[in-house]
């Protein structure tokens, strides 16, 4: 585990060293923003509109009180999902679909010498291929997230509305409650570190994928597991220092 | 030229190469024989620097290259083109794009006018003027190897290492990629290693021959040397083949040397 924790962290120091020119490390990212971002946006709205109503009917069939009024709901979605639901959901999402994604990408290039035919070129390959992907996962996980968060409002707004669980005005009056400007600062702060912990675990997993296709698989596996796991504990450790 | 002196690799305590020592000359096709686990393969790996060897030292044109600093290495490893076993070229890019790559990467003072027509000139030279909007997996196994050597002599390499460029081709575009590596190799005057087990390849190309096995190097030659090596260990290799005990039957007979013995007098033996 610390063996593993050591090399970990020398694979983001080789990373660092010997980088590519800007021009060339800006193009690679903007390349990998597309298939991290752009090719995304489907598979989070989808995930953050259903998750947002489902949210907002399960707590409206548990809020039977009627000394509570229906406005909680609202209130409750919203607080869900900007502090956990958006960031974390989401990041577990990305973590199954970019980090696996990744790893498989990177474990490929390694079994067929795709890596080795960088290296001999005198190209950092560390540089050239992770760096990007990372940058590029810090990037675009706080805008997914962003989405999230408003995709899965609206989905609990239209869930409310179409169930007749509470009326629209009850529910919009219940977001705009005791609103936290810090709360969004805060699910950014997350994003971005599990930006970094599924991207950078991902590649690490992938970058020394030894043997062939099944290997390649197990690679993709491992990744998406770790990633989820640090996902969590970071979750879990972010929450206990910044609130 | 390439020197490598007492080079010796291990993994886990299993010596792969026991000491080697070898020199592979300039403007020839320098190949690096032997039975598959004999070492080639590592010992090329140490010699591009994709291994670090344990002990020993190999020095391009007169410049160390192990254990030297790594601007050094950097300026010796862009000289350097090398041809995949798997040909290893980027999935996500055109054959076009491909060639252009270590061009793009290596001299950005190349204007995109120049690094089209020294792709052109490239993929030309290796016949392939046609497929550069082509992905790699749209091309046969035989066009990914021209490709590969296009991308390898793009920059003006000085040094051309191939790793067994003839696996999994069939012997007619084994004996084309060969021809390419030879001629490419003259023409231009590089020092060309290639890692091969083909005694087809010996035959065609081999300017300069260096025999492994278990690690040591036991024979050095060339082509019209090696029938008539007399190494136990070099004879049993080359005669497992066909085509060579053919060939050397028809040696014998003509007394004319390899060169009488062409592939198709072989074959119809």
């Amino acid at each position: 585990m610390v063996k593993a924790f050591g090399e970990f962290l020398l694979f983001l120091q080789s990373m660092l060293t010997r980088k590519e020119r800007l021009t060339v490390l800006w193009q690679r990212t903007l390349d990998e923003c597309i298939v991290i971002g752009i090719n995304s946006i489907f598979i989070v709205a989808i995930v953050s509109a259903f998750i947002g109503a489902v949210t907002c009917v399960q707590i409206a069939y548990n809020l039977t009180n009627p000394l509570i009024p229906k406005s909680t709901i609202g209130y409750m979605v919203r607080e869900m999902t900007i502090l956990e639901l958006a960031p974390t959901i989401t990041s577990i999402v990305l973590a199954g679909k970019v980090g696996s994604s990744i790893a498989g990408g990177l474990g490929t290039m390694r079994i067929t010498e795709q890596v080795s035919a960088l290296e001999v070129m005198g190209i950092n390959s560390a540089s050239y291929l992770v760096f990007p992907r990372i940058l590029a996962s810090m990037l675009m996980f706080p805008l997914l997230v962003i989405l999230a968060m408003a995709l899965s409002i609206i989905g609990g707004y239209l869930a409310g509305s179409l169930t007749g669980a509470l009326s629209a005005q009850e529910y919009v009056e219940g977001i705009r409650t005791d609103f936290i400007p810090y709360n969004i600062v805060f699910a950014l702060i997350k994003s971005v570190v599990f930006a970094f912990l599924v991207s950078a675990i991902s590649s690490f997993k992938g970058f020394y994928t030894q043997g062939g296709a099944l290997e390649v698989g197990n690679a993709s596996t491992t990744a998406v597991n770790n990633s989820i796991i640090a996902i969590l504990i970071a979750d879990f450790v972010l929450a206990a220092l910044l609130l | 030229m390439i020197e490598v002196h007492n080079v010796q690799k291990s993994f886990d305590g299993n010596q792969i190469l026991k000491g080697i020592t070898c020199t592979f000359e300039t403007g020839k096709c320098n190949l690096l024989l032997g039975g598959s686990g004999t070492g080639k393969s590592v010992l090329l790996q140490c010699i591009v620097g994709l291994m670090k060897p344990d002990l020993g030292s190999i020095t391009f044109d007169g410049t160390v290259f192990t254990n030297n600093k790594v601007q050094i290495r950097q300026e010796i490893r862009r000289k350097i083109g090398m041809l995949f076993q798997g040909s290893a070229l980027f999935d996500s890019m055109t054959v076009y794009e491909n060639v252009e790559f270590p061009l793009k990467m290596l001299t950005p003072e190349m204007s995109r006018e120049e690094r089209r027509d020294r792709v052109e000139f490239c993929l030309k030279r290796v016949g392939l003027e046609n497929a550069g909007t082509k992905m790699p997996s749209e091309i046969s196994g035989g066009m990914k190897k021209r490709v590969g050597i296009a991308r390898a002599i793009a920059p003006n390499c000085t040094y051309l290492f191939c790793d067994e460029p003839n696996s999994g081709l069939d012997p007619l575009t084994s004996i084309k990629i060969d021809e390419l590596i030879h001629e490419i190799t003259h023409e231009y005057g590089i020092t060309t290693v290639v890692v091969t087990h083909d005694m087809n390849s010996v035959i065609e190309i081999g300017d300069h021959i260096i025999f492994l096995y278990k690690g040591q190097k036991l024979w050095d030659g060339n082509k019209d040397e090696i029938l008539n090596a007399q190494v136990p260990e070099l004879k049993e290799f080359i005669f497992s083949s066909s085509l060579v005990r053919a060939a050397k039957k028809v040696d014998d007979e003509t007394e004319g040397g390899l060169a009488a013995a062409t592939t198709d007098e072989a074959i119809n033996i």
